[in-house]
């Protein structure tokens, strides 16, 4: 079996994700949340490649550019609000004090 | 197929993306998933997708990460950002949240060993450009359609949300 066979992307993806995870969970900087949320995000994709690749099916990159377009809104919109929690008067990006936001 | 890259960009993937989560500096850990986001682009065409290779560095790593970047500067973080960021990575708060992620990453890959292995990915051909177009704009025009809803809406919240960010206007709504 080839080494470049979709069951070891798929591992790929498994670890990851696992590790995107550990970073959303662990991580009290918003920034380095999004950053892992990314991370996660592309661990999705690379799913999708590799499930592309094993079915020999174009619908794998289709559903990844889906995720593509997700990851950016995803990122507009959490940095937007990242900048008006920091122009909010908060002098860190502890996730643990977003009650300031007013609205 | 090729072997040698596929495991080269995988080990650059992970180890980088251990290193993005551990980082107390916010501009390295943004270099490091540069790092990841080159390297899955690397793996993907590897896996026979340069269509998504592409679009993963021209997006992904280009446009994404000028956003992250643009933010980072935005912020002004300091020295005592990077202090405070090394006092709440202490080892005791990694406890829990590596544990959970251990027991998802033992799940997924107990469930991975029930797949039976690829009957003949040797003839694995790469999927190009065109096939994937004839897609998105046959069966999955609805899709697309609904993606640039997605990015429309993206840019009018990130528009309303990021207003009057200076707080010099009196228009809140």
């Amino acid at each position: 079996m080839s080494a470049a066979s979709p069951t070891h992307a798929l591992l790929l993806a498994t670890l990851l994700f696992a590790v995107g995870m550990l970073g959303v969970l662990a991580r009290r900087n918003l920034l380095l949340m999004l950053m892992s949320i990314e991370i996660m995000l592309n661990a999705a994709a690379l799913a999708f490649i590799a499930a592309g690749a094993r079915w020999h099916a174009a619908q794998g990159q289709v559903m990844f550019l889906m995720i593509l377009s997700l990851a950016a809104a995803e990122a507009a919109v959490g940095l937007a609000i990242i900048l008006r929690l920091h122009s909010a008067g908060r002098p860190t990006l502890d996730a643990d004090t977003g009650n300031r936001l007013k609205g | 197929m090729s072997d040698l890259p596929f495991i080269l960009f995988s080990l650059v993937a992970a180890v980088a993306a251990i290193m993005v989560v551990t980082r107390a500096v916010a501009v390295h850990a943004l270099l490091y998933l540069v790092v990841v986001l080159l390297s899955l682009a690397g793996v993907f065409f590897a896996l026979g997708a340069p269509f998504a290779a592409m679009l993963e560095v021209i997006i992904y790593a280009g446009a994404v990460m000028v956003l992250f970047v643009f933010v980072v500067m935005m912020l002004n973080l300091g020295r005592s950002d990077r202090d405070r960021e090394r006092h709440w990575m202490a080892p005791a708060v990694w406890i829990g949240p590596a544990l959970l992620s251990g027991l998802l990453l033992i799940a997924l890959c107990t469930t991975l060993r029930t797949i039976p292995p690829t009957a003949a990915s040797d003839t694995m051909a790469p999927i190009g450009p065109q096939s994937v177009g004839l897609l998105l704009y046959g069966p999955y025009v609805l899709s697309v359609e609904l993606a640039s809803f997605l990015l429309l809406a993206g840019l009018v919240s990130a528009f309303h949300i990021g207003r009057n960010i200076r707080g010099t206007g009196t228009g809140e709504p």
